[in-house]
């Protein structure tokens, strides 16, 4: 990619980032047609809570995508993604304490104690904030390996979204299988790259031949990058 | 052009009432039904006027019981025919609207089984045909907690089971609703166990304010809504409102229900509403009312809907932690 292209690119890729965000807001402000539905509350709830599962879904393809191209090209949005899933995650749980429960304290207090679904959904989002926090280069570089370490809390906060939501619908549970396959798939990846060589010789030689290994050196020189 | 003339059943173009106008005689037709039953309640007789009126084919004729009707505004025409739980069309709340289009309500036939002296398969007029239509502004109340406000038109269930002779035997009444995949493609998957099955004791089924319905707004149900004919239990979560029912039988044991089967430990046969027995999953205590907009729509979940005056005497001395 020129350099021009990039330039280009990083705020294209933010503006569709916002379209889902800009779509809410014009429907709840009755904006060029567009409208939230017959339950509005639940539109933005849910919306933004698929949102965020879409996101962090997406932040994780990112280092599968730099190994099967070979390209570090894609972790060049990483950050942004996550950020965008962490942005959409602060508002399913506004649309949840301002809107659904109408700013009540106790009582939001009460369902997250209470309501076990709430609760994972609520320690997902308490594991997000040192990530967006230690989101910026500076924090990066200063946190080296333990900055690699800590950034692999959104292995459990992705888990806990996808089960927060597996565990409130009402019946019909293709669409949080879906999630659920999407992400067995992006971390059974990673084990699958960990754990090769561990393999029999024929196996690991079989995985050497493609394209995946050959990414390997420069993930494991850079921890930066090894997500 | 002459051609087209002689075919028998063509529509000329000079056949076809302009939308205006239709409407305009829509909302003339509508204001008729009105004073006829203002009128009613007055206990006047109908004017000539919204007899002679040759009702458009989904208008119907009904009084307005005002004595079984809420005092809160219903909710939009829009809102209740396009945001239903009706499984046979799809998970989704928008696809009862789009899929249930093309289900054939007539001819439709009901039958009647178990434990009652006239029992056999009877077509939905003559379901129908002796029974008074009237119109009930009834709160809803959905286990997923959320709530409307709909003006049925229907007739009290009760009425309708005596003509049956239920015999001491029947302690029960079972409903079915209609099972054919090719019409209903939310059967093809297998959400729920098909056909949807509902059941009441037989004092609720005869309670006054049990209804079924046939209508909504002042029209022919809609098939999203439950065409032909679906039950009312106002006190009750809306999943016992059983949709296009096919099929009534008065039995002695009680029904194995759709939702009690799918979720023993999260729907109850009983299901009544109540703001004190949460879902294992989620709280009962409040309710976020459609249409009340995007900042004032949580509200205090009301014993058996409000309706607890009326219905609350059936269940005295059962504990409804339990029957739930």
């Amino acid at each position: 990619m020129s350099p021009a292209a990039r330039i280009i690119a990083k705020p294209l890729v933010f503006a569709a980032c916002l379209l889902p965000a800009l779509k809410l807001a014009a429907g709840a402000f009755g904006l060029a047609g567009w409208s939230l539905g017959t339950d509005p509350v639940a539109m933005l709830l849910h919306t933004c809570g698929r949102w965020t599962l879409n996101f962090l879904l997406i932040t994780l393809c990112m280092t599968p995508l730099r190994d099967f191209t070979r390209s570090t090209l894609w972790l060049r949005y990483r950050r942004m993604f996550g950020l965008f899933a962490f942005f959409y995650l602060l508002m399913h749980f506004s649309v949840f304490v301002l809107l659904d429960q109408a700013g009540k304290l106790p009582a939001i207090g009460h369902e997250i104690v209470k309501r076990p679904y709430i609760t994972l959904g609520m320690l997902g989002l308490v594991l997000m904030i040192p990530l967006a926090l230690t989101s910026t280069a500076k924090a990066q570089r200063r946190m080296g390996r333990r900055w690699t370490r800590l950034h692999q809390l959104i292995y459990p906060v992705a888990l806990l979204g996808i089960w927060h939501f597996w565990w409130q619908v009402k019946k019909d549970i293709r669409l949080p299988l879906l999630y659920a396959c999407g992400l067995a798939l992006l971390l059974g990846y990673r084990l699958w790259k960990r754990h090769r060589f561990a393999l029999p010789f024929s196996v690991a030689r079989l995985a050497r031949t493609d394209g995946v290994s050959a990414a390997a050196p420069p993930c494991s020189a850079n921890p930066c990058t090894d997500r | 052009m002459r051609r087209v003339r002689n075919r028998p059943g063509a529509i000329l173009p000079s056949e076809i009432t302009p939308e205006a106008k239709y409407l305009s005689r829509r909302a003339l037709l509508a204001g008729a039904v009105g004073l006829a039953a203002v009128q009613t309640i007055g206990r006047f007789s109908r004017p000539a006027s919204a007899q002679a009126a040759a009702p458009a084919a989904d208008a119907l004729n009904f009084t307005r019981n005002a004595a079984f009707s809420v005092v809160e505004a219903p909710n939009s025409f829009r809102d209740i025919t396009t945001f239903n739980n009706y499984y046979e069309f799809g998970t989704d709340k928008s696809d009862p609207a789009e899929n249930a289009q093309h289900l054939r309500t007539r001819p439709w036939n009901i039958t009647v089984g178990g434990e009652a002296e006239v029992t056999g398969s009877f077509s939905i007029e003559d379901i129908q045909r002796p029974h008074p239509l009237e119109e009930r502004v009834y709160r809803l109340r959905c286990v997923e907690a959320w709530s409307m406000v709909v003006p049925w038109i229907g007739f009290p269930l009760g009425d309708l089971l005596k003509r049956f002779k239920p015999t001491s035997k029947a302690k029960f009444v079972e409903f079915t609703t209609l099972h054919d995949p090719k019409q209903m493609p939310g059967q093809r998957s297998s959400v729920l166990e098909w056909p949807y099955v509902e059941g009441l004791r037989m004092d609720e089924a005869m309670h006054p304010l049990t209804l079924i319905a046939v209508g909504l707004y002042g029209k022919d149900l809609p098939n999203q809504n439950g065409a032909p004919m679906r039950l009312i239990v106002p006190w009750k979560y809306g999943f016992k409102g059983i949709k296009a029912i096919v099929a009534i039988k008065f039995t002695e044991h009680m029904p194995r229900t759709t939702w009690a089967q799918a979720g023993p430990g999260e729907y109850g046969f009983y299901a009544n509403v109540n703001p004190a027995v949460d879902h294992p999953r989620w709280s009962q205590a409040s309710e976020r009312h459609l249409g009340a907009g995007l900042l004032n729509s949580r509200r205090p979940t009301l014993p058996f809907n409000g309706y607890a005056a009326e219905v609350a005497g059936l269940y005295s001395g059962m504990d409804l932690r339990r029957y739930f």
